[in-house]
């Protein structure tokens, strides 16, 4: 092969540069993000799944029903604990930290909520 | 053989557009969605009440008797739903506030008329009206009509366009020019002390009286009707409901509206 001795260098170089986003955080994939559960409750509204996958479905049907439809305010989790149908209200009641519960997802998955731009989290210093 | 293949074809399609046709058109007609006008269901006359409507009686007197009263009104309300303050006449947002006489009820400024109603101050919100204008003018219905008969609004929805703000005949709605969160050039923030319990707005969407639906939700009244209960000023309650006190009060005295002869029929109704 004619100039095997810089192509085959040449052609490592690149891959390696190529596949950098890979192995760079390669360490870093098993390192998923762990949010702070609340301590004094065991069950959330729907079962973690759910809530994991669909939490702004829930929300935004919460406030579609209690906006528009005029529903009910209190809903009551499968082991019938009561709890109020909002974000502020509601589910900052238990998961009363920001940035230890949303944040660490919210921001390993790159995703940015408007919520915050109106509501307000739990003792937020304005 | 070709022309009998043609007309073949030619019944063939044209039974296929009859057939995608006439049921679509069929269901259109038999659901009464073709309606020759755009008025609301029941045409002339009144129509029967069916379920709540929420409807407020201000009785202007109680207020001339307490000028203090109606300030209580605003900062009740303005408090609770982290109303900002900016500052300014041009940015200003308001869910209540008092006008003068002459610009709640333009209709009625005769040439001769008590000295008493000029420049009268007078407690004025959203009309709630049942035939809205705003609700018609919103392309993203984020305003709306609940069936308890408050017109409400989801803010996530708002664009800012501010059609409903030309639509509504009352200037009942504001618009959120600046971050409401933000503060003044002296560092004095817009919103005075944050209502934990309440969401603020954002920049960009309007915002306007809500009649306290929140609070009507867990039993409580309206803010400002709260205030201004002990004083029987504000009656608020369900229209529909002929032996609620705000019936009774309708019953008995005699009360006009803001601009009613435009048909927005509004829920508010005044005592001079």
């Amino acid at each position: 092969m004619y100039g095997k001795g810089r192509i085959i260098p040449a052609l490592i170089l690149f891959l390696g540069l190529m596949t950098t986003p890979i192995w760079y955080k390669s360490g870093d994939v098993s390192k998923m993000p762990k949010p702070e559960k609340p301590k004094d409750y065991t069950e959330c509204v729907a079962p973690v799944q759910y809530m994991r996958t669909s939490h702004m479905v829930l929300l935004n049907e919460w406030r579609d029903d209690i906006l528009r439809e005029g529903g009910t305010r209190v809903g009551k989790t499968a082991n019938g604990t009561e709890y109020v149908r909002s974000l502020q209200n509601g589910c900052m009641k238990c998961h009363s930290d920001k940035k230890k519960f949303c944040d660490t997802c919210h921001i390993y998955a790159s995703v940015k909520p408007y919520c915050w731009d109106c509501h307000l989290q739990p003792k937020e210093a304005m | 053989m070709d022309s009998k293949r043609r007309d073949f074809l030619k019944i063939a399609g044209l039974t296929a557009i009859a057939g995608i046709a006439a049921p679509s058109a069929f269901g259109t007609l038999l659901k009464g969605e073709a309606n020759a006008s755009s008025a609301p269901a029941g045409g002339h006359g009144p129509v029967a009440p069916t379920g709540k409507r929420y409807g407020m009686v201000i009785d202007v007197r109680k207020f001339t008797e307490n000028p203090e009263l109606a300030n209580q009104c605003i900062s009740a309300c303005h408090t609770i739903h982290n109303v900002p303050d900016f500052g300014n006449k041009k940015d200003e947002i308001k869910w209540i506030w008092v006008d003068s006489y002459e610009h709640v009820f333009p209709e009625n400024t005769q040439y001769k008329r008590p000295d008493a109603l000029k420049g009268m101050p007078i407690l004025t919100l959203c009309n709630h009206c049942d035939n809205p204008p705003c609700v018609r003018a919103c392309p993203t219905k984020a305003t709306y009509k609940k069936k308890d008969g408050i017109v409400g609004m989801d803010y996530h929805r708002c664009i800012g366009c501010r059609f409903c703000m030309a639509a509504c005949p009352y200037g009942a709605r504001s618009f959120n020019w600046r971050d409401p969160r933000g503060k003044d050039a002296n560092g004095r923030p817009f919103i005075k002390e944050i209502n934990q319990k309440y969401p603020t707005r954002m920049r960009g969407v309007v915002e306007k009286c809500n009649f306290c639906t929140e609070r009507l939700a867990i039993g409580q009244l309206p803010a400002c009707v709260e205030v201004a209960t002990p004083t029987k000023a504000l009656v608020f309650g369900d229209m529909n409901d002929p032996n609620s006190e705000i019936s009774q009060v309708l019953k008995t005295s005699f009360t006009i509206q803001r601009n009613p002869a435009i048909g927005t029929h509004p829920s508010l109704f005044y005592i001079i």
